[in-house]
């Protein structure tokens, strides 16, 4: 999108650089000129705050890898280590354990965020699909990264979910084994799975930060979504430049998210986590209660609901890949939901039967927990498959804004009377330019 | 094929480029042939999976005994006459994974069954005399297997496999 400012090299070394390589500008058209509709809300700075636990999670991560020993034999000892030798060890720790759970809670605020304002509507496709290819990778990224410390939750969880893979025995016989055996390097989880897990775990993140990279590509390409779900028709009107706006946006966002980030840090750090991490791995004797970590816990919940291993597999991968093709699913011209009155209904419905999920993935599977859950994993898929669809042919949508910059002038109109005649109503009007 | 009547006849430089792309393919096969061969089990993973000698003499009438073979987990169980009998009773053609309680153990030895350890579903570790059929019941996902390690109830697909062994005496099995 075309900015508010183009990039005026200053010094004859930036000049030097910018007709070699022109990052000066790339910067400046991309996190400064770049045009933000006016009205975005807190939840538009998730990204930020998912930019900044990427990085927290990088830098926690390489210094850990620096104590830590994957080694069957020595992990379990090198993590303790780490805990209580290393210094500062338990804090760097606390900081990539909790911050992997601080990590999701992002996400998913995120990713409803997109669910609700329709960010995943034409033309933003690909920008969604992007960000379902960067939530696989995380969710892969934080089952290894749980794997490593080789406790009883870690071997058990690596070893249910890489049996995972076993269901495809019952398409074709034999191939299943030789995924999962291919995956071990071995006829069970064992040194070999943890020296793999470890390198992967070292590997993904990066890979991720790739994704990351085509996602805000894709993102400064198309342009925002808005609260609204008008699209800018006139940048000088319905926009302004990231910096000082966005940026300083994004920064209050970052720094209250770090507050939650600290409070789970200092004062209750393991609660996101399971006791029974703490008892070394022992492959003869799985937890009489196992449960992935809560981020997992809806898909884990579908996965159970199944009682059958291979559709409780499809059903739980499905759960995510279908979030894909949410952009062809969802039939309305519309995008937010602040104007389609019956979907931001079953949005909160929807979004009530996830946490619904969440709580029965950690229940024991049996009786009415199971049934509880089959109910709510029938609804989850009638959400995208017959909900989205049919919601966009009967439902009679609001009257839309002309245009962002009306909605903020209407919005202030109604607001507070008051204000629209003191100096505030001309800032808000057009709050790039002073006075 | 009608591009190939009107184009000129075919000249070296298509010679090259098919001949380069074939041999290309076939060199990006060599080389994934190792970076894939490479994850499966190495050759001390095998080596390790040599046959096992155990001693069912200690074990006691109604007692389950766990080891490892190959890295994986199997269970010698010793059952008791009520369980043989819950065992051989069951009309065969009602499982889910139909196989008769005589084809699970060894003939004349029926009172030993000796089954790998980990669920069929996901691989958790099923804990002994427990569930409906007084078994083994799965703590992950609620497997119910009978005291032949036959599924009977939940998620997992095929009853407990029964691993490669063969009895030497009486009271001695080689697992391998």
């Amino acid at each position: 999108m075309e900015g508010h400012s183009t990039y005026v090299p200053k010094s004859g070394i930036a000049r030097w650089l910018e007709s070699r390589l022109p990052i000066g500008g790339l910067m400046h058209s991309s996190f400064i000129a770049f045009p933000v509709p006016r009205n975005l809300n807190y939840f538009w700075t998730f990204g930020a705050i998912l930019m900044m636990m990427l990085v927290v999670q990088i830098v926690t991560g390489v210094v850990l890898a620096m104590h830590y020993t994957p080694n069957a034999k020595l992990a379990f000892a090198s993590v303790e280590a780490i805990m209580r030798d290393v210094n500062f060890g338990w804090l760097l720790r606390y900081m990539h354990a909790n911050g992997a759970s601080m990590f999701f809670i992002a996400v998913y605020i995120h990713i409803f965020r997109g669910l609700y304002y329709g960010s995943y509507k034409a033309p933003r496709e690909v920008l969604w699909i992007l960000g379902v290819i960067i939530f696989l990778l995380m969710m892969a990224t934080a089952f290894m990264g749980y794997v490593l410390p080789w406790g009883q939750m870690s071997f058990w969880g690596a070893t249910v979910i890489t049996n995972l893979f076993s269901a495809f025995d019952e398409i074709i016989p034999g191939v299943g084994t030789w995924i999962v055996t291919l995956l071990w390097g071995g006829f069970a989880v064992d040194n070999p799975t943890l020296n793999r897990f470890f390198a992967l775990h070292y590997l993904l993140p990066f890979m991720l930060a790739g994704v990351v990279i085509l996602h805000i590509w894709a993102l400064h390409h198309v342009g925002q979504n808005n609260p609204t779900g008008v699209e800018v028709k006139n940048v000088r009107k319905d926009t302004i430049p990231f910096t000082p706006y966005a940026t300083l946006k994004d920064t209050v966002g970052t720094v209250v998210f770090l507050l939650f980030f600290a409070w789970f840090l200092f004062y209750i750090p393991n609660y996101m986590g399971h006791a029974d991490n703490y008892i070394e791995a022992n492959p003869s004797v799985t937890p009489a209660h196992i449960v992935p970590e809560w981020y997992f816990l809806p898909f884990y919940a579908i996965l159970r609901a199944i009682p059958s291993k291979l559709g409780g597999v499809i059903a739980m991968f499905s759960a995510v890949l279908i979030l894909a093709a949410v952009p062809w699913l969802d039939t309305s011209r519309v995008r937010s939901a602040s104007y389609r009155p019956l979907y931001r209904q079953f949005f909160w419905v929807f979004v009530l039967v996830c946490i619904g999920l969440g709580y029965l993935g950690a229940k024991p599977p049996e009786g009415g927990y199971t049934i509880a859950a089959q109910i709510l994993t029938f609804y989850y898929f009638l959400h995208f498959l017959v909900i989205l669809p049919v919601l966009g042919l009967v439902e009679t949508p609001r009257r839309l804004p002309g245009s962002i910059a009306e909605s903020v002038l209407e919005s202030t109109k109604g607001g507070s009377a008051t204000a629209v005649s003191a100096g505030p109503a001309g800032a808000v009007a057009s709050p790039q330019t002073k006075g | 094929m009608a591009d190939t009547i009107t184009a000129a006849e075919p000249t070296r430089r298509d010679f090259l480029y098919i001949a380069t792309g074939a041999v290309g393919a076939v060199g990006v096969a060599a080389v994934a042939w190792p970076f894939i061969s490479q994850m499966q089990p190495d050759a001390a993973t095998i080596a390790a999976g040599a046959p096992v000698d155990f001693d069912l003499a200690p074990v006691t009438e109604g007692a389950i005994v766990k080891l490892f073979w190959r890295g994986k987990l199997i269970f010698v169980r010793h059952r008791t006459k009520d369980e043989i009998a819950s065992a051989e009773k069951v009309d065969v053609n009602t499982l889910p994974d139909p196989q008769p309680d005589s084809a699970r153990v060894k003939e004349g030895h029926a009172q030993w069954l000796v089954v790998y350890g980990n669920c069929t579903h996901l691989g958790c570790v099923p804990l002994g005399h427990q569930g409906h059929y007084e078994g083994w019941l799965c703590p992950c996902h609620g497997s119910v297997f009978d005291t032949s390690g036959r599924i009977r109830q939940g998620p997992a697909p095929t009853n407990l496999p029964v691993p490669p062994y063969k009895f030497v005496s009486d009271t001695k099995i080689t697992i391998g």
